[in-house]
């Protein structure tokens, strides 16, 4: 297995070196600093955090006005929070002036677990996959969170970062580039493509490796940048490869696997297949129960492979 | 800019009254009722009290006007082109396509234009955005939104308002347009927000209530808002909707209805 790290508390920490390198940062919570880890910056940059209490729009409206006065802002809360409530906010005072605001999101998707349905946000790549001017991001692990937050920070405009609660395993070195708009082959393969964002790319190499002992070669893309999405890189799948599945930890519409299908069907249409949370709200649950629920799972990607290599001609 | 004196203040009420009347006609729609219920706020913000350069509208030590009934722009657009910001023939292109004179404001394209607004109820926590910026960044700017009576029914103005008193911010106020109407009937019958001026006491803002339409009345105010230290000042301004224009006064027909060829041209003889 492979190590596991916190990418909370490397978003937490990047914010840290980056008040140090750009006074111009300013970061917001909203009572939620402790678990988003926010409070790294709080502790070292009082002056420049500011706790908005639990009221979310409140903070996306003084994101936007601090932005429009010179500052480049991160401002985060949990995802349900950051997208649902706040979308009104987030449409008019930064997505369509094109602020410089970073919402960084955490605790998204199911595996925050055992809070239950209330906390699982699995709409929000749809809704700020929707607006004009948006960047959107799913790190897959800390060293590529580290990295796309510093690459946020040094973009102008406004950037959607969507982290999870658990700890995820590392699938990059310290060698690894972050680029912007680019998907990264994890993994090289003629029978079929796996593209995978945020938990799901370790989950999709780990299948890969197994279907490689029946002799299904899998190519591995990871997807970090939603919006704009890399094109290239998926239509050449579709031509080498033939067949792509898709696996998110967000519902089966709206998210990667539509962005990625509607490339396809444009471009290069190719039998496909969708791993996604299906369209129903679940239960309480450890992060692993409710995976398998979905299909989530080494397991559930190597099915899904071997029922879309017989769809091939 | 040069400060006007309060007969000419009172004159160039009445042009940009005249403004919004020509240019809600011309377009056939928009919001002459909450635009000339607020004219001598605005007046007495761009022509006296703001310390402002049309010439140079990013000018980072200008104090900042959010508009936040953004349905009000007819009435924004009308101050910025008297004021120098862009030719007063484009205020003629309200609601084209293309136009910077866009239906809601949009901070990108307008000159002078702080805050894309039009979804009630977020002007106030952006200005608090501006008055924290300008808090660290040691400038001595002073931040005025401006909120319909109607807005105050959303609830993100109260997330708003007990964060500028928790700030301790006293480089903003709140200027209230206090016209007693919005779309659906009265404020007391649609949704009552009285006591309003004790809520924003007890929110942890120090309140004034004016004329909204006594010039010296409201820069009186804002002279007191600049005084005090320590919290945000709300200003309630009393208002009638449609002011300045007999048979638009208190008729909520003209919250977001133009008047027509007709009704222009009568308006207007008022105004003279």
């Amino acid at each position: 297995m492979a190590v596991e790290v916190s990418v909370r508390e490397a978003y937490g920490k990047t914010l840290v070196e980056l008040g140090k390198e750009n006074e111009n940062i300013v970061v917001l919570d909203a009572d939620l600093a402790k678990s988003t880890m926010t409070q790294f910056f709080a502790k070292e940059f009082p002056e420049r955090f500011f706790d908005c209490g639990i009221a979310e729009q409140n903070m996306m409206g003084i994101a936007a006005g601090l932005a429009a006065s010179g500052k480049t802002v991160f401002a985060s809360t949990f995802a349900v929070f950051a997208s649902g409530r706040c979308f009104d906010q987030v449409r008019m005072s930064i997505a369509q002036p094109g602020q410089n605001v970073k919402i960084v999101a955490t605790h998204s998707g199911i595996s925050v677990g055992e809070d239950g349905f209330s906390h699982h946000s699995i709409e929000d790549l749809a809704l700020f996959c929707s607006f004009p001017n948006f960047t959107v991001i799913v790190p897959a692990d800390a060293i590529e969170t580290a990295q796309a937050v510093r690459t946020a920070a040094a973009t102008y405009g406004p950037f959607y970062i969507r982290l999870c609660r658990p700890k995820a395993p590392l699938v990059f070195d310290h060698s690894y580039r972050f680029v912007l708009g680019k998907a990264v082959m994890m993994r090289g393969g003629r029978d079929v493509t796996i593209i995978a964002t945020g938990l799901m790319v370790a989950k999709a190499l780990e299948a890969a490796d197994k279907l490689a002992r029946e002799e299904i070669e899998c190519r591995v893309l990871n997807m970090p940048t939603l919006k704009p999405l890399d094109e290239k890189a998926i239509i050449r799948a579709a031509e080498e490869t033939g067949a792509i599945l898709t696996v998110e930890e967000h519902l089966q519409h709206g998210g990667l696997g539509s962005r990625v299908a509607q490339v396809v069907a444009k471009h290069r249409p190719v039998p496909m297949s969708f791993l996604a949370i299906k369209d129903f709200y679940s239960s309480s649950g450890k992060p692993e129960e409710l995976f398998r629920k979905h299909g989530l799972t080494v397991e559930g990607i190597e099915q899904e492979v071997q029922q879309l290599v017989r769809r091939k001609d | 800019m040069k400060p006007l004196s309060l007969p000419d203040m009172a004159k160039k009420a009445k042009k940009l009254r005249r403004h919004i009347i020509e240019m809600t006609a011309k377009a056939g729609s928009g919001h002459p009722g909450g635009s000339l219920s607020a004219t001598e706020v605005v007046t007495a913000l761009y022509f006296k009290h703001l310390r402002h350069d049309p010439q140079n509208p990013r000018w980072p030590d200008r104090d900042r006007f959010v508009l936040s009934k953004g349905h009000a722009a007819p009435l924004l657009y009308s101050a910025l082109a008297e004021a120098g910001y862009f030719p007063v023939e484009e205020l003629l292109t309200l609601r084209q396509l293309d136009s910077r004179m866009q239906g809601h404001t949009d901070m990108t394209v307008t000159p002078g234009v702080e805050m894309s607004a039009g979804a009630l109820g977020q002007g106030l926590s952006f200005g608090i955005g501006i008055a924290l910026a300008g808090r660290l960044d040691r400038r001595d700017y002073r931040v005025y939104v401006l909120l319909g009576d109607g807005e105050c029914d959303e609830g993100q103005v109260w997330e708003a308002a007990m964060a500028a008193a928790h700030f301790k911010l006293d480089n903003i106020a709140a200027i209230v347009d206090r016209n007693r109407q919005q779309i659906d009937g009265w404020t007391y019958e649609v949704m009552d927000t009285e006591p309003l001026t004790d809520k924003w006491r007890a929110f942890g803002w120090h309140a004034i209530e004016v004329d909204g339409h006594d010039l010296a009345q409201i820069l009186d105010a804002l002279d007191e808002a600049k005084r005090i230290k320590g919290k945000p000042t709300a200003i309630i301004a009393h208002t009638t909707k449609g002011k300045g224009v007999s048979f638009m006064e208190n008729n909520l027909e003209f919250h977001g209805q133009a008047p027509t060829a007709d009704e222009a041209e009568r308006a207007l003889k008022e105004l003279e």
